[in-house]
């Protein structure tokens, strides 16, 4: 089973796909040139403090707003490694999965956790922090089967016989 | 046990004899929008998933209306990518800058009652409005179904929301949808449905129900539905026989009922920077405004533009306020011609600009700045939706936009 550990940034209740990525940035050419604006409404420094690796932990209703893709591509170009929410919005949700970037609900965690704290996560199974586990639900058989192939162009390019 | 409105639509486009909230299930999706924000990921991915011809071609819609007119020289480029795609694939419902993309969606007869719509836009609840099942998507999600032409989905668990009586003077669809997301927040409809039934709801006009469908999503919802009357019948060119199967059973099971009285409505805003922060107008106390939009897909209709229109006729816009009316469509935007509505509008100093999306989304047409403050009739307020962070967003309905516009300052109409 897949186990990783990042560093944790600590957003709020409500982080919309505009704070996201503003509507501004989204003519720009390729999700690497967006990448830097990310979450500037809010926390213009954050992108660029942002290393390889860490986690988001947000209260309730991540990502919601806009359908634009690119708040999830951008959050998986930005190399974090998954988000976890006490909710998340549904189009942002699916727009996740699709893209193969790993989101966690969970109903306390973030109510306990602080900026710069490390977390622990054992995929569809539990988190770790401060040493104590918090126990997480797997995801459903269909969406294991998308971010398994790596993305729903990856199963697709498979069914076209690409791959 | 009977099923709800969405529960019936899934069963149809799946011919299966029941299905329940929570089951996995593939629809057949008879019908999909892709605007040009979006056009150039949606051929990408259609590409490099390996497609090469559309699922079936008369079944796509793609609308320019985001970046129309352009406002930077980047925005060309979506066109270039669209134009060479519509081409390709030999794309007949195509609109270059007939107005918004979910305006056009109902008004053209393409986002019909029962339906299964998909859209890359998160609005694209809106055509709920005649009772079809409408959501948004991402492009990667798009460039599958323009392969395939299905999609799966998780059949949702629905909200009942009842509305009886009449509703006070001067309070519209738009304090009705504002005041339920208050109640709701901005999550409480999350994965569900809102199904809205009523005398209240009965007496609205389709274009009063676009209103609401429209901003569904605003507390989360996968859908807004209304089942098909005769207006939405005279609406959508279908005869009401055929849309009879529409409608909720008695016994259908909700996971929540809110019952209201349509009395107990007032006019509301939305507050920065969040469209579940509801307050009555009435306790907006001289809250001075530099700013005012009337338009978008929420509120650009002709019934609209004429409730505007009628409260501004003859009057001045305060010196100091900018006012910008933006019709939803190039159609609405003709009829309100003809009315003499633009005229009224264009006398009393607002500024009308071509159909299009631009305001809304913070692109062109009197993007704002810092310290400045709006009073909006679209359907965001969050943080630099228009212009800078540090722009303060009142979403109200055209009634108490038109108002406030001539008073300078927050009023009721």
């Amino acid at each position: 089973m897949e186990q990783f550990t990042g560093k944790v940034w600590v957003l709020g209740d409500d982080i919309d796909t505009d704070i996201i990525i503003p509507t501004e940035y989204l003519a720009l050419k390729t999700v690497d040139d967006m990448k830097q604006y990310a979450f500037s409404p809010l926390r213009p420094e954050l992108a660029g403090l942002i290393q390889d690796g860490d986690i988001i932990v947000a209260g309730k209703n991540f990502g919601c707003g806009s359908s634009r893709e690119q708040a999830p591509e951008i959050i998986k170009h930005l190399n974090i490694k998954c988000v976890i929410a006490k909710s998340f919005a549904r189009i942002f949700f699916r727009n996740s999965i699709n893209n193969g970037l790993l989101l966690i609900e969970h109903p306390t965690l973030y109510d306990v956790v602080k900026e710069g704290d490390t977390v622990s996560v054992a995929l569809n199974d539990k988190i770790t922090h401060n040493g104590v586990d918090y126990k997480i639900n797997p995801l459903p058989d269909n969406l294991m089967e998308i971010i398994n192939a790596g993305g729903l162009v990856k199963a697709m390019q498979k069914r076209n016989g690409l791959r | 046990m009977g099923n709800t409105l969405i529960e019936k639509i899934i069963m149809k486009n799946t011919q299966k004899a029941n299905v329940a909230p929570g089951e996995i299930v593939t629809v057949n999706v008879d019908r999909v929008m892709i605007h040009d924000i979006f056009i150039p990921f949606v051929a990408d991915k259609f590409k490099e998933m390996g497609f090469t011809k559309l699922w079936d071609s008369d079944k796509v819609v793609l609308i320019y209306d985001h970046l129309v007119p352009t406002s930077a020289v980047e925005d060309v480029r979506h066109f270039q990518i669209g134009d060479a795609f519509a081409k390709e694939h030999n794309l007949k419902n195509f609109h270059k800058a007939d107005g918004i993309c979910h305006q056009l969606m109902t008004e053209c007869g393409y986002a019909k009652p029962g339906d299964i719509v998909f859209g890359t836009d998160s609005h694209t609840t809106t055509y709920g409005c005649v009772g079809c099942f409408s959501s948004g998507i991402g492009y990667t999600e798009m460039a599958s179904i323009l392969g395939t032409g299905q999609m799966w989905i998780r059949v949702p668990e629905t909200i009942k929301v009842r509305i009886d009586g009449k509703l006070p003077e001067n309070v519209t669809s738009k304090d009705v949808i504002l005041r339920l997301i208050g109640d709701l927040g901005a999550d409480g409809a999350t994965y569900k449905v809102l199904e809205f039934s009523g005398s209240a709801i009965d007496e609205m006009s389709v274009a009063s129900r676009m209103t609401m469908s429209n901003m569904a999503i605003e507390a989360g919802a996968k859908a807004g539905l209304f089942a098909p009357d005769e207006k939405t019948c005279e609406y959508s060119k279908v005869k009401m026989e055929d849309v009879a199967w529409l409608k909720a059973d008695e016994d259908a099971s909700y996971v929540r009922e809110m019952t209201y009285k349509a009395e107990d409505f007032v006019l509301v805003c939305a507050c920065p920077s969040q469209v579940d922060k509801i307050e009555a107008v009435s306790n907006l106390k001289d809250i001075k405004i530099d700013q005012v939009f009337i338009g978008s897909c929420t509120n650009g209709r002709l019934e609209d533009l004429k409730a505007a229109a009628e409260i501004l006729k003859g009057k001045k816009v305060a010196p100091f306020v900018k006012l910008i009316v933006t019709p939803a469509s190039r159609s609405i935007y003709l009829e309100a011609v003809k009315a003499g509505y633009i005229t009224d509008l264009v006398e009393a100093g607002a500024m009308v600009t071509q159909p299009g999306c631009g305001l809304c989304c913070g692109r062109a047409c009197g993007i704002l700045t810092d310290g400045e403050r709006v009073v909006a009739t679209n359907n965001r307020n969050f943080l630099g939706r228009m212009g800078t962070s540090k722009v303060e967003i009142f979403l109200a309905s055209p009634k108490t936009a038109a108002a406030s516009a001539i008073a300078g300052k927050i009023v009721e109409a």
